[in-house]
């Protein structure tokens, strides 16, 4: 069986800053396996601006931020294998992949670095009644149909959900000629950005409904039309408010579901939040030798933040392979997320080995304006920061320093909280 | 004196800013970066984005190439800008940073590639 000191699974964002980053610790040895047939991942479709002001202090497409870490890895002579799906990764590292050149292939790896990134949820998974006509796509698919394969969509149009792709998209398919009907959000405030709200609905004069979700759908062949209904505090739909707009195309734009199955066979525990590995501060999963980091440990809003925290991962999986062993034994305090807060990666810090500074990522759960986001080491509240507004759809941190828990010697636990004051 | 509560695009934070305009005089709060001052002004006086779309691309690997206007232009020239983009073909292969349209719809702005489109 061949070796590999570090073999990563996807070469989207997160997998080619693994690498970037991995080579740059010295390792020789990496391998990328990508399913698709060019590396760049989602970015390749994503051709709307604003990537990389936090990585390269300007403006970039996704593509062009994408050939940036693509230019990386080329530089560095990383060997990827492209058309190559990965089938299986076991507890004790060995990678099953298959592709056209070389069939069924089983490879051992020192560490692997999970980068497979996510996918959207599915009309299935939404229970919308109605019939099934062409013209209901996921919004990522209709991204991909207009900005690659050069398609056009659909003329009259109307939007489920206000992810940012969903938001992306009403412009996108607005400056192509389609009528953008309306946006339907389901909850009472947007799950995207609020830049994307601005330059993509206000700027185009779209509304965007609150609150509302789609009832009916109609059409044999080819969707004709559907019915939007207002919703209460229990997300059912409210009789009476029935609206009916005719459109050819419903995009769904109504969530992302980080791709974990190869994780699960792998046996990594899984966080029932995010839907993605639980991970230690070194981003290694419960599995000794396995690193997780972007859209498949937890959905990102920024793709900047997807290559720092993959390049963390990187970086441990190279310091891995180095020593034979994971971060030194040491504390492992659990981090937990309370009162607002969803949820943070890592869950869990080590506070012995940790490096200087660890930043932690989480998700609130509500809109709230005016609220602290407050950091207790076991009872004691060690920081708070005021946030004018906090929303579900913009990823937060805090930063932990190591020099901060000199004074904590036996620190059982680490809150995070939004606090009212 | 007016006040305009804006919502900074200039990088996905989305920063609140508050614009207040007295005559000549515009002060901006609420910005992190100068980006949100710069763009807040410029936002009450000659509002201007950049435009991302795709072109047809004959004989390449995909169908179309993606690009950008170099520079931002006037928020009313956008769709002027669209109807030169979709008018126009190239042929591959095109490279990334590659001129696709010199001067698009007079904006004096130009069009170019994001991406490079190998020829099939």
């Amino acid at each position: 069986m061949t070796h590999h000191d570090i073999v990563i699974i996807g070469g989207g964002p997160a997998g080619l800053s693994a690498a970037a980053a991995a080579r740059k610790a010295g390792i020789q040895d990496i391998l990328i396996l990508e399913r698709d047939g060019v590396l760049g991942g989602i970015l390749n479709q994503c051709i709307h601006n604003g990537f990389g002001l936090h990585t390269f202090k300007e403006e970039l497409t996704g593509p062009e931020y994408a050939a940036r870490y693509i230019a990386m890895v080329e530089e560095e002579k990383i060997p990827y294998k492209l058309n190559t799906i990965v089938a299986d990764i076991s507890k004790d590292r060995e990678v099953t992949y298959i592709n056209r050149e070389e069939g069924l292939v089983t490879i051992k790896a020192g560490a692997v670095i999970l980068a497979m990134g996510c996918r959207e949820r599915p009309r299935g998974a939404l229970n919308i009644p109605g019939y099934r006509p062409a013209g209901i796509y996921s919004a990522g698919t209709a991204q991909r149909l207009m900005n690659i394969e050069g398609y056009c969509v659909g003329k009259e149009v109307v939007i489920l959900g206000s992810g940012d792709i969903g938001l992306i998209m009403a412009r996108r398919m607005t400056l192509e000629g389609a009528k953008v009907k309306v946006v339907a959000e389901l909850m009472p405030y947007s799950g995207g950005l609020k830049r994307n709200i601005v330059q993509c609905l206000d700027d185009y004069g779209i509304p965007l409904k609150l609150s509302h979700t789609v009832v009916n759908i109609e059409g044999k062949e080819r969707l004709t039309g559907i019915t939007l209904a207002e919703v209460d505090a229990n997300r059912n739909p409210i009789p009476g408010t029935e609206e009916h707009y005719s459109c050819d195309t419903l995009l769904l734009s109504v969530g992302l579901i980080p791709e974990n199955e190869l994780s699960k066979g792998a046996g990594v525990s899984m966080n029932r939040v995010t839907s993605g590995p639980n991970v230690d501060d070194h981003l290694e999963t419960e599995v000794e030798g396995i690193y997780a980091c972007g859209n498949v440990l937890h959905v990102h809003d920024l793709v900047d933040f997807v290559s720092q925290e993959a390049a963390l991962a990187g970086e441990n999986a190279a310091a891995y392979v180095k020593n034979g062993k994971s971060g030194e034994e040491g504390r492992k305090v659990p981090l937990l997320a309370e009162n607002g807060v969803r949820y943070t990666v890592p869950q869990v810090l080590n506070v012995t080995a940790m490096q200087d500074a660890v930043t932690v990522r989480f998700r609130v759960a509500d809109v709230y304006k005016d609220r602290y986001i407050s950091v207790y080491y076991d009872d004691k509240l060690i920081s708070k920061k005021k946030k004018k507004v906090l929303a579900p759809g913009e990823m937060e941190q805090v930063v932990l320093k190591k020099s901060s828990f000199a004074d904590y010697p036996d620190i059982s636990r680490i809150k995070i909280c939004t606090e009212v004051e | 004196m007016e006040v305009r509560n804006l919502i900074c695009i200039g990088c996905p934070l989305g920063c609140p800013v508050t614009v207040t305009i007295d005559g000549d005089d515009i002060n901006v709060t609420g910005n992190t970066c100068p980006r949100g001052a710069d763009y807040a002004r410029k936002e009450v006086s000659n509002p201007t984005r950049i435009v991302t779309s795709s072109i047809r691309v004959n004989d390449g690997v995909i169908a179309r190439v993606s690009v950008k206007t170099k520079n931002d232009i006037p928020k009313s020239k956008i769709f002027e800008v669209m109807e030169e983009i979709r008018n126009t073909r190239v042929d591959a292969p095109v490279a990334m940073g590659q001129v696709l349209i010199a001067d698009c719809a007079g904006t004096g702005v130009e069009i170019v590639a994001t991406k490079g489109v190998d020829r099939a």
